[in-house]
């Protein structure tokens, strides 16, 4: 009788202690010491651990820019492998802070889902890829062929549209991970890959024989792929959302973490702003004053990201296209940092 | 003056009246935690304007499904594809438990056969089945059922019908035509006559001991009496040949390479474990009744299958009722290879695209614990069938 009246209890301290304290995120954060992100299981240019746990790609360095402005160090960041179905669970209950795992800003997902999108670190649209040999050079002709695909995703949706709408017929095979899809495109079990084109490029590199696979011209839907939080904390959205705003614009001004030391000592205005030598944006923010100095020596501005993960400096080599600055003729542009 | 009979306590020191006041309390507390917890996830989920209740079975789906026992396309709603995967689930399951039960039950006789060979080879292959988890034999299956077959472009065919590829098995299918109904009626009376015939000849042969040919009878029923009218009403049922045309197989059925693959796993894992049980079921029969069957002039099938077998059906029903809700269960596990079954297309694909995932979970909970129930509910009313009725 006595330990059944001790359990009850103790359950019941559980209950009332297990409050959400969603609107506090900042603040756990700090006293917590480490910011949890949620990644994907291995995309290279993306997510990737390598051989020595060691993780990069442009979604570990969003994760890797909002550790730095809190806590001066980017490595401060602990990363939680997350596959396609459960990546939006594990944001909304709490167990990642932030899910940067190259994740389409839809509407559905902005409402019912309970998650804002903070912007997009890269946009991409859904491709197709075959083997050469089936010497095919566009989408149209796939009438009749089997398509592997990650289960849960917009891909699976557009696919659906796609052959719809041009009233042709397929087959489709959808598995939980990467790996899996993968694999069954490279035993021959489908004859089309189709996921983002980033993610064809980066898949690309895992098959067999990457030269006997091209990607289709066709680009059949937009994939703004960015960083999420969870509905309820303003402070927490707008201190991630920042963060990409503030190396987007870095890369406007000029500024990369190479000419970092030379910008603090700048006499022009918009520079002084931004390193925080003039204001306190940082402040209101709720980090420090040089909370932009601190992203951009630690990680980088867009360019340098960019062109580390996935651009020239990479295995993938993706042109910039879209990506590129609005000044340049792409489309990442960013509110102005006053 | 001196108390009569028994002194009377305290109510609260009366052990009825704590017992009882406990047990309300406990209900009330438990109770009361149900609440809290549903109030508590409600309210967090308004909070963050997460989308709840059961309206979403009425969204479109928008995404396909590669294999569906009924009609279905990207238009149609959540609810379609709950139906899509729960019958894709049932198909596995039913067609696993039936091909689980044949394995296991040859593997266990085989296992107490006095030829050491067959002996020995039921042996390994029920230890070695056993002991490897089902999701790497899965796996197993699907790469190596993968791995050896060729691109639809040279698939292998068999007799110009049956064609083998990494697209799967393409099969021809029976067209209905006009009249075929006729046919199908025919086939449902051969075998209702089938079963009158059977229920006579049992009669029979306890009344007079003579045997009936009960094969011959039910082979012309059940096969000779469709085909006679097929041929006198024309042919109404045609075949849906399988032609490859592009890039896959056209007409005909598909069995997809998943399905074979899950299929082949979940029969052999678990008929590895009936084996067994079968086999403690027959060593459970004691020696004597088989001396007993032989001393008759009885062959050894036959004291097998009229003797052994029935009497060990009471110690194999209730292990077997666990081995087929594992099987059903285990077919969860198709989502490791793309096979579409509820866990897959609802809790999965579904669940991510709505983002409900209580409602959703807990519907695939019920479903679960519903399949389960029936089974385990028709199990044991068979058992109480077969119980021994005791003079």
């Amino acid at each position: 009788m006595k330990r059944q009246s001790v359990v009850v209890a103790f359950a019941a301290v559980l209950a009332f202690a297990a409050q959400p304290a969603f609107a506090q995120t900042l603040k756990t954060v700090k006293d917590r010491g480490t910011l949890i992100c949620g990644v994907s299981e291995g995309l290279p240019g993306f997510s990737n651990p390598d051989d020595s746990g060691k993780w990069t790609g442009i979604d570990v360095d969003v994760c890797r820019g909002i550790a730095a402005a809190i806590f001066n160090d980017a490595n401060k960041v602990k990363y939680t492998p997350l596959n396609a179905k459960n990546r939006f669970t594990a944001l909304q209950s709490g167990e990642v802070d932030v899910l940067s795992r190259n994740s389409t800003w839809t509407l559905s997902r902005d409402t019912s889902l309970g998650l804002n999108f903070t912007g997009v670190n890269y946009y991409d649209g859904q491709g197709f890829m075959v083997k050469k040999a089936l010497k095919l050079n566009s989408a149209l002709e796939l009438n009749g062929a089997s398509v592997c695909t990650q289960t849960g995703t917009t891909t699976e949706l557009n696919l659906a549209d796609y052959f719809r709408a041009h009233k042709m017929k397929y087959e489709v095979i959808a598995f939980t991970t990467n790996e899996e899809t993968v694999k069954a495109y490279d035993t021959g079990r489908c004859d089309v890959l189709t996921t983002d084109v980033s993610q064809l490029y980066s898949l690309k590199l895992k098959l067999t024989n990457p030269n006997d696979h091209v990607i289709l011209p066709e680009i059949i839907s937009k994939e703004p792929l960015g960083p999420a939080v969870r509905h309820g904390d303003d402070q927490w959205f707008d201190i991630v959302k920042w963060v990409l705003f503030a190396q987007i614009n870095a890369e406007e001004l000029g500024i990369s973490s190479k000419t970092i030391d030379e910008a603090l000592k700048s006499d022009k205005p918009d520079v002084r702003r931004f390193v925080g030598t003039e204001g306190n944006l940082g402040e209101q923010l709720g980090l420090t004053k040089d909370w932009a100095v601190r992203i951009i020596r630690q990680v980088g501005n867009y360019g340098e990201m960019f062109d580390r993960n996935v651009g020239s400096g990479s295995k993938l080599n993706i042109a910039r296209g879209l990506n590129k600055l609005w000044t340049d003729g792409g489309i990442q542009y960013a509110p102005p940092v006053r | 003056m001196q108390d009569s009979g028994t002194t009377r306590t305290l109510i609260i020191n009366d052990p009825k009246v704590r017992g009882l006041v406990y047990q309300v309390a406990t209900l009330i507390v438990i109770v009361g935690l149900g609440v809290y917890f549903v109030l508590n996830a409600r309210a967090n989920l308004e909070n963050q304007r997460i989308a709840t209740g059961f309206g979403f079975l009425e969204n479109t789906a928008g995404f396909g499904v590669n294999q569906t026992l009924i009609p279905y396309q990207e238009s149609d709603t959540y609810g379609r594809v709950f139906l899509v995967g729960l019958l894709n689930t049932l198909l596995v399951a039913g067609l696993g438990i039936v091909f689980a039960t044949a394995i296991g039950f040859v593997m266990g006789i085989a296992r107490l056969s006095s030829n050491w060979l067959i002996a020995r080879l039921a042996t390994v292959y029920v230890e070695v089945l056993r002991n490897q988890p089902l999701l790497f034999q899965i796996l197993f299956w699907y790469l190596a059922v993968l791995g050896a077959l060729p691109p639809p472009r040279q698939a292998i065919s068999i007799g110009g019908e049956i064609f083998l590829s990494t697209r799967g098995v393409a099969l021809p299918r029976p067209e209905f035509g006009p009249g075929s109904g006729v046919v199908v009626a025919a086939f449902v009376i051969g075998i209702l006559v089938t079963l009158l015939l059977r229920a006579y000849a049992k009669r029979r042969q306890a009344v007079t001991g003579a045997q009936f040919p009960l094969g011959w009878s039910a082979l012309a029923l059940v096969v000779g009496l469709p085909l006679v009218v097929m041929v006198v009403m024309g042919f109404p049922i045609g075949i849906d040949h399988p032609r490859l045309r592009g890039f896959n197989f056209t007409g005909g059925m598909v069995m997809i390479p998943e399905f074979a693959a899950l299929l082949i796993a979940l029969s052999t894992y678990t008929g590895a474990f009936i084996a067994e049980i079968v086999r403690s079921g027959i060593q459970a029969v004691s020696r004597g009744q088989t001396e007993a069957a032989y001393s008759l002039g009885l062959r050894p099938g036959r004291a097998l299958r009229l003797i052994i077998i029935p009497q060990a059906l009471r110690v194999i029903i209730p292990p077997l009722t666990s081995q087929y809700l594992n099987l059903t269960k285990n077919s969860s596990l198709a989502v490791g290879i793309g096979y579409p079954d509820l866990f897959a297309v609802f809790a999965g694909t579904t669940l991510n695209q709505t983002g409900q995932a209580i409602e959703i979970l807990a519907i695939t909970m019920a479903v679960y614990l519903l399949i389960s129930l029936i089974t385990s509910a028709l199990m044991n009313w068979y058992n109480a069938r077969i119980a021994l009725v005791e003079r």
